[in-house]
């Protein structure tokens, strides 16, 4: 047992507990209101947005996950990198649309957006569902990330897990979005403080940048299968799709939307989406910790314990204890906004669509808590069903499902040409070819091997699971206008995608 | 509570930017080489940082030209 590590660990896990709940009294609103509980009644400015959303997308996926592959397989882990710069300027341009058309007309989830645009509560079940259950694995990613600190303090096994389980879901449950906000500002600093000590320090312990990667080489080139140093031409297409896909991925997760929505203007959005890429530094700092850990010297199958053995080993177990409850920290933000943002897809897209049509916005946020309740239980259903050698693959399994929701959510923002039954049975196809590629992979694997044309093509299976679900939307589109087939109602109008707002 | 619709200011055509990005680091076969390092560094770690400023840089182009009045 680490004793002081595990001491200022539990100090400032207790002091975010404590900020959790006294969250619920912030900018006061009416909690038993979907809108106040679930997007805090849309009223972030510029800096707290950047802390949400910064807070929604850097995450245990960060800190373990993408440091875990660059330790176990090298190069590849990088992708996370050009995955961060190539997100913001794609959002730039569409996420202002998607929050004034929402702000205007009250969407609170990217599913009631769907229903509005195109009238079809099926296809609106669609995404709704697509992004609770996309949301799962990606929480299950965050508890990994939990579970790889405690075990280096010398805490195994499952009952951690479920003790963070439950704070985290009664202060979710008592302070709604509110509380992920302000324990963001506190995660954010104990990261960046994590990072730059972490940058400094180290090269300086491990001999130089340069003694760092030529340890890592070696010790790549020793595994089984042996890593790449740089990434090999065999990887390109899988490096590039994997950056492309999981960029495109990012925004179409329930959990962003909702950072999104929450904001207070549209410049506010516009004006994040050229901020948010200083995260991205710290990300590439962060996943070179992989690499780092290899030049210590550290061994572990599990190679979600790399990063947090390094700083055991690297550190005095006060720092140590401070990183951990950063990265712990770090996963229960995220985890807290997937799960409120998963709720708010049942409440308003299933619940109220299918069940209570009536329901007041009282009855909404009661479902809603206890929806996010069942969907953490659903992401440590995961964790155990699912056993996977890169904690990193549960939110590529994540974007495989989410990503087949974008011609729906992103090509609907700009046109309407496409008939809803045919964005329906593309998605479809998408999602069975989806699984159907991580399922010849026996569940281990996101990346596919195409045989196209007499060549092999090997990438990340939501491209092509995306790729074959616009072929079957074009196509069936063609063919359901050239029958009449009716076409649902639009409630929005070309004005509203513009729409600024003043608070 | 919406103000009057918004008007843009700058022209649409900015927007291609956010291809420079995308070409500049999507495509691997451009920059996995070892050489030429920095303080050590792989080029290809270094090069993917330094797309992460001239990323950043080029929405903020975006960010500023296409200014909603």
């Amino acid at each position: 047992m680490k004793w002081a590590a595990l001491g200022v660990f539990i100090i400032f896990f207790l002091f975010v507990t404590v900020l959790g709940f006294f969250a619920a009294r912030w900018r006061k609103g009416d909690l038993s209101h979907l809108e106040e509980w679930g997007l805090a009644g849309r009223r972030f400015g510029t800096l707290i947005t950047w802390f949400l959303v910064g807070g929604d997308l850097y995450t245990a996926y960060t800190f373990i996950a993408v440091p875990a592959l660059m330790y176990g397989a090298g190069a590849l882990g990088f992708y996370a990198v050009p995955y961060t710069i190539v997100v913001y300027p794609i959002f730039f341009m569409i996420l202002p649309r998607f929050w004034s058309v929402a702000k205007k007309h009250g969407y609170v989830t990217a599913s009631d957006f769907v229903q509005g645009r195109f009238g079809d509560k099926l296809l609106a079940l669609a995404i709704a569902l697509t992004g609770i259950v996309a949301t799962m694995p990606y929480i299950a990613l965050q508890l990994t990330g939990m579970q790889a600190v405690l075990a280096a303090m010398g805490i195994g096994g499952e009952w951690p897990l479920i003790v963070a389980f439950i704070i985290l879901a009664l202060y979710t449950y008592t302070s709604g979005l509110r509380a992920p906000a302000m324990i963001a500002v506190v995660k954010d600093l104990m990261i960046y403080i994590t990072a730059i000590v972490a940058i400094i320090v180290l090269p300086i312990k491990l001999g130089g940048f340069s003694h760092i990667f030529h340890s890592a080489q070696t010790a790549l080139a020793g595994t089984t299968p042996p890593g790449a140093f740089v990434a090999t031409p065999a990887q390109y297409s899988v490096y590039g799709t994997l950056a492309f896909g999981s960029a495109l991925a990012l925004f179409l997760y329930p959990h962003a939307m909702t950072g999104v929505f929450s904001a207070n203007s549209r410049n506010t959005v516009k004006r994040n989406m050229a901020l948010l890429p200083a995260y991205s530094f710290a990300l590439g700092i962060i996943a070179l910790l992989g690499f780092m850990a290899l030049a210590a010297g550290i061994h572990t199958k599990t190679t979600s314990a790399a990063v947090p053995l390094l700083f055991i080993k690297e550190f005095p177990g006060w720092f140590a204890g401070f990183a951990f409850a950063a990265i712990a920290i770090g996963a229960i933000v995220p985890a807290a906004i997937m799960s409120i943002a998963a709720a708010n897809l049942f409440t308003r897209n299933i619940y109220r669509a299918y069940f209570v049509t009536s329901a007041t916005p009282q009855q909404e946020a009661r479902v809603a808590k206890v929806v996010s309740l069942i969907v953490k239980l659903g992401a440590l259903v995961f964790i155990i069903g699912f056993p996977q050698q890169y904690a990193i693959s549960m939110q590529q399994v994540g974007g495989i499902l989410v990503l087949q929701t974008l011609p729906a959510l992103i090509f609907g923002l700009y046109t309407r040409w496409f008939h809803r039954r045919a964005l329906l049975l593309g998605w479809l196809a998408g999602i069975l070819y989806g699984i159907y590629m991580w399922a010849t992979t026996g569940y281990k694997s996101t990346t596919y091997v195409l045989h196209l044309f007499g060549q092999s093509i090997p990438a990340y299976a939501a491209i092509w699971a995306l790729i074959l679900n616009i072929v079957v939307t074009v196509v069936f589109t063609l063919v359901f206008n050239a029958v009449k087939l009716g076409r649902g109602e639009d409630k929005t109008a070309a004005a509203d995608y513009h729409v600024e707002a003043s608070v | 509570m919406e103000r009057a619709t918004s008007k843009k200011k700058g022209s649409p055509w900015w927007y291609l930017l956010i291809l420079v990005p995308l070409i500049g680091t999507l495509f691997p076969a451009f920059y996995a080489s070892v050489s030429p390092e920095l303080w050590g560094i792989p080029f290809f770690y270094w090069y993917q940082m330094l797309w992460v400023i001239i990323s950043s840089i080029v929405t903020a182009i975006m960010y500023w030209m296409l200014k909603e009045s």
